[in-house]
Parts: structure tokens; sequence; C-alpha cells
């Protein structure tokens, strides 16, 4: 197999994919968003718990393939105990990263940098993207709220 | 029927995709196209590109021609009766809409139904809906047998004298069933319903008489039988088109444009307002040359053939499901699996790394999805230029795909 399909298929994103992070519904979420890719049928729900500004659980529910579930995964796990603004600064930061962009090294992407081989399949970052389009979007709107 | 001479007039077979060549596994998406139709279209453009049915110049009487005759090509492609049944569109889902808007719209009340089936692409789906919500009409579905199969005791007690609508596809793009036509527009017409027919899928694969059939309405696409992009067909009972009106307004489509209203060609052309897609039209009618030059029954046998061979190939994959009726007789050409923890985009993308292409997804049919019980599937879907060897590469492929898997777990 393709040095490529490895630089995708990372061991780190099958460990998410098959032992997701952060799965399920929180019952006493303040806000819930629902997101599905049209093209693939890919959909996710995330639960979050916003408490003065800093998102103090994250969960997800939905199905699609490994790159979309382990992006998930990967997003929960690392948007837990942020900052709303800094969420938001990650999911910049990730979508740079799909976008080929150069990213600043000093910054700890933990295990969201072994998505970095998504990148060089077009067709399929918008797996990558779907659960951190959602977190965006929940938490913008739950901002407005 | 020569398949390695086939392939030869097909351009974009011979070519390597991710270091390995190209097998090209997704038809009923969109076919390849030959030599003479690539040609057919560029000479167009390089010779007499025109506008048509206007001018009196040379090279507009040489368009004018060349797209009538790709009408006429249709038309015994099809067997119409008349060149005004054949109407030129962007594709089925015009077709489709267009059927749905001008028909429907005048003919449906609350209380009537129209009836489709679980195994519709959303084309002709929504379609409906759209029609439904329009006129008060109910939209209803005839079920699935287990395999994949209508029966037709239950299109017989779906189908009542309130339906007015029955729209089914000839061979569905997910399942690969070969739905029975002629005795669905049979029970249609007992009942006082029209009959329309998706054949986005069959039209490319299989001989289709509109008067055997007796269908009413048949709508087809031109990219997925060799042709271009952007071209397809509606074809309509005469009685019923002179009755209907158009959809679009504009140029091409009229006789007396008065200040106030304006009266219509007579058909085809009534329903072909403005430029219409000559480059495109006449590129089908070579497409339609190419295909009987084939011979349309030699393609059916071939697929079936693949089809056969596929079904054994494929099921000894471990992990595998395969979807749609066994009886590969009972198939178009194309297979529909899932393999057992892998996500089918996850399946597309190790394929392609290895050159082949399929199609991963929903295939745009949702409510079978939900019926299947599945999120999305991979579809491996054969042309008369496919051969065994191209279904062993898959099988291969899959293997692959799975040790892939199991490895990385």
């Amino acid at each position: 197999m393709s040095s490529n399909l490895d630089a995708l298929y990372r061991r780190v994103i099958m460990d998410h994919y098959k032992k997701p992070r952060n799965r399920g519904i929180l019952e006493d979420g303040s806000h819930t968003i629902n997101m599905n890719n049209p093209t693939c049928g890919d959909r996710i729900q995330l639960t979050f718990k916003v408490e003065d500004g800093v998102v103090e659980d994250c969960r997800f529910e939905g199905e699609g393939c490994s790159i979309s579930m382990s992006s998930a995964s990967m997003m929960t796990q690392a948007i837990k105990g942020k900052k709303v603004e800094e969420a938001l600064q990650m999911s910049k930061i990730f979508s740079d990263m799909m976008q080929g962009k150069e990213i600043d090294e000093n910054i700890d992407l933990g295990d969201i940098e072994a998505l970095h081989g998504v990148s060089k399949f077009p067709a399929r970052i918008k797996c990558a993207t779907l659960a951190w389009k959602a977190m965006e979007k929940g938490l913008n709107e739950g901002e407005k709220q | 029927m020569n398949i390695q001479d086939i392939r030869r007039q097909f351009p974009i077979l011979d070519q390597v995709v991710n270091d390995n060549p190209l097998v090209y596994l997704d038809s009923s998406a969109t076919s390849q196209k030959p030599i003479q139709v690539i040609e057919t279209v560029n000479n167009y453009y390089r010779e007499y590109n025109s506008n048509v049915h206007r001018g009196v110049h040379t090279l507009g009487t040489k368009a004018t021609d060349a797209y009538e005759g790709a009408r006429e090509k249709v038309r015994k492609f099809i067997n119409a009766k008349s060149t005004q049944e054949v109407i030129f569109t962007r594709g089925t889902t015009t077709s489709l809409n267009t059927v749905a808007h001008s028909y429907a719209t005048a003919n449906l009340k609350q209380g009537d139904e129209i009836v489709i089936t679980y195994m519709e692409h959303h084309s002709n789906i929504i379609p409906w809906q759209q029609a439904a919500k329009r006129t008060g009409a109910q939209l209803k579905y005839i079920p699935l047998q287990e395999d994949g199969t209508l029966s037709l005791d239950d299109v017989r007690s779906t189908i009542t004298p309130n339906t007015k609508i029955v729209s089914v596809t000839q061979v569905s793009n997910v399942l690969g069933t070969i739905n029975p036509i002629k005795e669905i527009a049979k029970i249609a017409h007992e009942n006082g319903a029209v009959m329309v027919v998706d054949g986005a899928q069959s039209a490319p694969h299989m001989k289709i008489d509109v008067q055997d059939l007796d269908c009413d309405f048949l709508a087809f696409s031109g990219h997925k039988m060799c042709g271009p992009t952007g071209i397809g067909v509606l074809y309509g009972k005469k009685d019923l088109l002179e009755n209907m009106e158009p959809v679009e307004f504009g140029g091409e489509m009229i006789d007396f444009v008065h200040l106030y209203e304006s009266t219509w060609k007579e058909l085809p052309w009534k329903f072909e307002g403005g430029t219409p897609i000559i480059a495109g039209a006449i590129g089908l009618g070579a497409a339609i040359d190419f295909l009987n030059e084939v011979g349309l029954d030699n393609i059916l046998e071939h697929e079936h053939k693949l089809t056969a061979y596929a079904l054994d190939k494929l099921s000894s994959v471990e992990g595998i499901s395969i979807y749609g009726p066994h009886d590969p007789a009972k198939r178009g050409g194309l297979v529909t699996f899932n393999l057992a923890d892998v996500h089918p985009h996850d399946v597309a993308t190790v394929l392609d790394a290895e050159g082949i292409a399929v199609r991963a997804g929903h295939h745009c049919a949702q409510p079978l999805m939900k019926w299947l019980k599945q999120s999305a599937t991979a579809r491996a879907s054969f042309y008369l230029y496919n051969t065994e060897e191209d279904i062993d590469k898959l099988f291969e492929g899959l293997v692959k795909t799975k040790e892939y898997f199991s490895d990385v777990f």
C-alpha cells in the first residue's frame, strides 16, 4: 500500500475511530448542534456545556467514515476545558492545516496533528472538517444566546 | 463483441492513476466517452457551430440538420412514433421535473395520488414531493421485497383509482434491480394513471421500446450512455405533451409574441425554450450510433456476464454484504456492497490508491439507504468497456482493504 495511504490512516486516527473519546450526548448540555455532509451521508451531533465562557464538556454522536469520526473524537478532546475563543482559534488552525498551510510549530496540536495527511486527499477534507464546522457553528450560535 | 477493440475507442481508459492502470467502475455515475463522440462534438465546434432554427445561412442549416438528425436517432433508439415526442433536456432530472411541473400541476388535485417506490433516485422523489405539496395530492411508496425487488401484488395494492401518476425507475442505481415496467404500466393504466419511467440506468444498457412498454413518459440522460454531459431526453406520448404547458418560456419555443400574450410552437419545440443544447444533442446522436453499432443486446449480455462474475467473485471477500437481487438475470450491471468494519469512504479511498474508481456514499437515494439500514454504501458499476480482469482487480483491492484496515487497528 502506498505511503500516502499510511499518511492518511495514521495509527492514532484509527485508535480514535475504534475507541472514540467523548462519544454520547450530554444530558445537561447548554446547547446542541446537528450537522451533516449531504454529499456523503455523514452526520454528527454535538452537545456542549459552556459555563463562564469555558467549554466544560463536549460529546459527539454520529455516523461516518474513519476520518470524520476520528476527527470528531479528537476535536472534543482538544476543546474540553478551553475557552470558547481558544476553541474557535483551534478550528481556524485546523482549517489552515486542511488547506495545507504552514502551521506555527510552537502550537501544540496533540493528536490532531495526525490528521495532517488528509490535506493530500482533497476528496476527504470535508470528512475531517465536519466536526469542526459543527463546533464552530455551535459555539458561535451559543454566544449569541 | 471484442472488448479490447471497444476499449481502444475510449482514450481515457488508457491511463495510470496513482501508479496503477485505471480501473473505471463508476459508469452508473457517468460513462466514459468513445472517440467518435468526442470527435463529433469537436467537429461541430470546429466546422459548423451555429444557432439552429433561425437564419438562412449555410452553417445554420447544417447545425439544424444535425440537431434534428440527432432527434430522429433518439426516436429510433426508443421506438417512439414521432420526433414530436422527443424533447431534448438537460438530463433525467430536468425531464422528470418537466413532467412534475407541467403535467402534475395541471392534472392533480386534493385526494389524488402519486405512486413511486422506495428504490427511487432523489430526482424521481423530490419533484413528486413538491408536486404533491403544490396540488394537495398524496405521495405513496410501493414497498420493496426482502431482495430489493418489487412484487406485482404490492404494485396492485398501492395503485388505486385515485392514483394519477406512477413513476418508477427501470433499473435501480443502487440495487441494480430491473423492474417490470410493462406490467406496472398496465396496472397504472387500468387505474387511469399515467406511467412515468426513469430510464437513467436502463437506456444506456438495454433496448427500450416505449410503444411496447406502453409508458407515457420516459426520462434519460446522455452522459450515462457514452454521450456528453448536459443533454438528456424526455419522451412523452404526443396527446399528453400537446395538452401540457411549457415550463420554460423565451426564445425558440414561441409561435407569435404579442404584448400581453403569446402562442407556442408545435411539438417538440414548445418545450425547448432558449438556444438548445446543440453540441450535446449532436454528441448524443453519435453515442447512439456507437451503441447501435456494438448492439444493445450484446452490451446487456456482456454486463449480465460481468455481474454474475462479480457477484460470485466478490461474495468470497470476507465480511462483505452485497445488496439487491441475487439472481444476475434480474440485475443491471452494478454491485453495491459494504465491507464489515470499514466505512465505504475508506474503501473507496484505498481502492483509489490502487487506481480503482468506485462510488461511495448514499447514491442520491437516502430513503433506500434507510431501508437498507445503511448510512452509505460502496458501488462498482460496469459498462461495455469493463472486463473480468477489472473485477479481479476490484476483488484484490477489497482483500487489500480488509488487510490494510485490520493491520492498522
